[in-house]
């Protein structure tokens, strides 16, 4: 279990989305069984293939994030917990995960802001989102700058409310680092 | 006072008896990290209503024998009670085990420790950190926590600081937050670790009275003393640890006239030399 895990995070850190995206999109078709089973039906649309590349490719990363988060919370507040009585699952609820998700969501939501960016791969796998759309457009109409720019506003916006959706729960729960108003 | 029936003193704990309640009791207990003996066969008891300080050198083991009578460190061998209460354990790989999490659960909120640093949940107000062990490990009411946390508060001084966070108060302030903690789960046995060892010079006062108010309460605590005239004015009994054996106990009055030991009076000259 350990070991598959430490592999998956290895391979889908190690290389590049585009390629991921690729070898699912492409590379499955290629294997026979695969074609008959009846995940075919599946497999063959290229918007749940890049969902899978996708949720692949940022679960390997997550995965580093929550354990360097697990690692973060300090353990003399843990074996606090510990002399009040608390173990396993209340110790975990009420400790260890409310520290930790402090420690985590800074970095967890530039996660998630890379990989609303990196949806504009799926594109090269004929799917129609942003910069798929951006790309039609151009080829009908020749507006190269004004078409991209948008397409750009576009990511801007969505990373900007997803950050500002962000900041707003990291201020909510990190009160406690916020100096005392008088 | 009541006086205690022979069962359930265990037997190996004859030499130290009481006329009282045993509150806590150790027998055999060895501690070790590798081919480190830290603690080598220590039997000790507290009675009910006692005031005990454990003092020794630095490395002589007395944070570890704390730390091994609420399980926070394994012990490798030996037998605990806690409230006359035989704490399930097995031996595994040359270390002790829990056998039974939620008995050791419940004996930790009676035998209830204050540490060093305080170790206040720092994502919790003051007040929070009251009521988080009460309402989820002993699942009280709500309401009479409530009252009770801030009955505690003001017993140290701090009802005023109910709604601050830890990193917004001094050190001493933590340290009175952190024994009000261990207080709100009404524990039957306090355990005090240095409890002033990391407090600037002029907020170990604020900290030492409080712990004063218990002991004169005839509460019963096991405390590792940073200053040497509170374990000689406060404790009714010096335990002094040496290379991880008992090398003496007794009354502060025996011990610290001088003559009991050797090995305390060697340790004791040093604090006086200054």
């Amino acid at each position: 279990m350990r070991w598959l895990a430490l592999a998956h995070i290895e391979l889908f850190r190690g290389t590049p989305l585009l390629v991921q995206i690729y070898l699912i999109y492409y590379g499955l078709g290629q294997i026979a069984a695969l074609r008959e089973s009846f995940l075919w039906p599946v497999l063959r649309e290229p918007w749940w293939c890049a969902i899978a590349a996708l949720a692949l490719n940022t679960s390997a990363y997550t995965a580093e994030i929550i354990r360097g988060t697990g690692q973060a919370v300090p353990p003399e507040e843990v074996e606090a917990a510990r002399a009040c009585g608390m173990s396993g699952l209340v110790l975990r609820r009420r400790i260890i995960w409310p520290i930790a998700i402090r420690h985590g969501l800074p970095i967890y939501g530039s996660e998630v802001i890379l990989m609303v960016k990196a949806t504009a791969l799926a594109s090269i796998i004929t799917l129609t989102e942003v910069t798929g759309i951006a790309h039609k457009l151009i080829a009908s109409t020749y507006r190269v700058i004004e078409i991209f720019v948008v397409s750009g506003a576009i990511y801007l916006a969505l990373t900007f409310l997803l950050g500002l959706a962000v900041s707003t729960l990291e201020r909510r729960l990190n009160t406690h680092h916020a100096p005392r108003r008088p | 006072m009541t006086y205690i029936p022979e069962k359930i003193m265990p037997p190996a704990l004859s030499g130290v008896a009481t006329p009282n309640l045993t509150a806590i009791a150790t027998s055999g207990l060895c501690k070790n990290h590798g081919t480190l003996t830290v603690l080598n066969d220590i039997d000790f008891c507290a009675a009910e209503g006692e005031v005990v300080s454990i003092l020794g050198a630095s490395g002589s083991g007395k944070s570890t024998l704390l730390g091994c009578l609420n399980l926070l460190e394994m012990p490798s061998a030996g037998r605990l009670h806690i409230l006359r209460e035989e704490v399930a354990l097995r031996a595994a790989n040359g270390t002790l085990r829990i056998t039974n999490q939620a008995q050791v659960d419940r004996l930790r909120t009676q035998a209830s420790m204050v540490f060093q640093n305080f170790c206040l949940w720092s994502h919790m107000t003051v007040l929070e950190n009251l009521m988080e062990a009460p309402l989820h490990v002993q699942r009280r009411n709500r309401a009479e926590v409530r009252d009770e946390a801030e009955a505690v508060l003001n017993r140290v001084g701090l009802s005023d600081r109910a709604s601050f966070y830890p990193s917004q108060l001094s050190g001493g302030q933590q340290q009175r937050a952190a024994i009000a903690r261990a207080l709100v789960m009404k524990p039957r046995i306090l355990l005090f670790d240095e409890p002033t060892s990391a407090l600037d010079p002029e907020l170990v006062g604020e900290v030492l009275s409080v712990m004063r108010a218990l002991a004169a309460e005839g509460r019963t605590m096991l405390i590792v003393p940073h200053e040497m005239a509170f374990a000689r004015d406060v404790s009714n009994r010096i335990l002094f640890l040496d290379r991880g054996v008992v090398a003496a106990q007794g009354s502060p009055k025996e011990l610290f006239s001088g003559g009991a030991s050797e090995r305390f009076d060697q340790f004791i000259s040093r604090f006086t030399q200054g």
